[in-house]
């Protein structure tokens, strides 16, 4: 097709991943949609439904747009985004962990000074 | 997407430099993803704390979103088939199909835009409460990548039309498509976590 340095021929995908990548994340898109849409769950299941089809869409754009896994060895962009991925598991996981934490202490102090409501009017109003 | 290989065998000092660019360019992407991390995480902690005001379910409307999402995902797909026409030498149609990525590009950003004037009239600004605070920051600093990723790409396309599709144009357009690819990504994230978690 083209006599470019062979560096140059795995950097891009084929026509056939784009394809494959594109109808991917259009049907997974609206499959989260139309589940948050038509209430198909109740709301304790439909986060962790929504979650999961996240996750299986990112794979599938990290893998057809982003061609992640297409590199020879010693795989560098893999090992990097390997490194990024356990930070960012970290970092996400233990902010919502302290946070939580430190939330459900504040609201069990707030509830023993029931004679001041007023407190927590702006702690968390929930869905 | 690089190849070690190609440092030992090629004589061609493009080929190095290629691959180097290309692989400290994929460095900074994961150090950004970092930074959406951070957001990511500011707004999970903070999505209840609506100090009174009004939650996700008030403010966002899910056919809205379904839009922008689609618009983005379609320019992503079509910025791939650029870069795809790019190494195949055809160079109207590589401009063609970057034209098209940047109206598509325009055209989320328009109604980004929309959605916030619109919520900046409401009175539900970014002063509004620590929700809307970092509901700002998160969709505000992908909106701010994708407009550097506009203004990346009206430069790249008048790289094309004067400098042809030359190697170190192909370097720039391999970097600029991984880019874009990547705001399509931390938009699926922000798509699922802020509007369909948000309106369920």
């Amino acid at each position: 097709m083209n006599n470019l340095p062979h560096v140059y021929q795995e950097m891009h995908g084929t026509l056939r991943s784009y394809l494959i990548g594109f109808a991917l994340s259009i049907i997974l898109t609206l499959i989260a949609y139309f589940f948050v849409v038509e209430h198909v769950f109740s709301n304790h299941i439909i986060d962790y439904v929504l979650a999961a089809l996240c996750i299986v869409q990112v794979v599938i754009q990290l893998v057809f747009f982003l061609h992640l896994g297409n590199e020879s060895k010693p795989y560098w962009n893999f090992i990097v985004f390997s490194f990024m991925l356990s930070v960012i598991l970290i970092l996400v996981i233990g902010s919502l962990w302290i946070m939580y934490n430190l939330n459900y202490r504040t609201m069990a102090d707030m509830s023993d000074m029931q004679d001041n409501p007023s407190h927590n009017t702006h702690t968390s109003t929930g869905y | 997407m690089t190849t070690n290989t190609a440092l030992h065998t090629s004589d061609d000092h493009h080929d190095d430099r290629s691959d180097k660019t290309i692989f400290g360019f994929w460095v900074y992407l994961m150090t950004d993803c970092i930074l959406f991390a951070t957001l990511f995480a500011a707004y999970a902690v903070l999505h209840n704390n609506t100090y009174g005001g009004p939650s996700a379910k008030d403010l966002f409307s899910p056919p809205f979103a379904l839009a922008e999402t689609l618009i983005l995902l379609t320019s992503s797909f079509t910025c791939g088939l650029a870069l795809q026409a790019a190494y195949a030498g055809q160079k109207n149609k590589t401009l063609l199909l970057f034209g098209i990525t940047f109206l598509l590009g325009i055209s989320f950003l328009t109604l980004e835009l929309k959605e916030f004037t619109h919520l900046v009239h409401e009175g539900s600004s970014w002063q509004r409460s620590a929700f809307l605070s970092s509901f700002f920051t998160l969709v505000g600093s992908h909106g701010l990548h994708i407009t550097s990723g506009l203004v990346w790409m009206t430069v790249m396309i008048g790289h094309i039309i004067f400098r042809g599709l030359t190697l170190s144009t192909l370097r720039r357009l391999t970097c600029l498509s991984l880019f874009w690819h990547f705001l399509d990504v931390v938009w699926v994230l922000i798509f699922t976590i802020v509007y369909l978690m948000g309106v369920k």
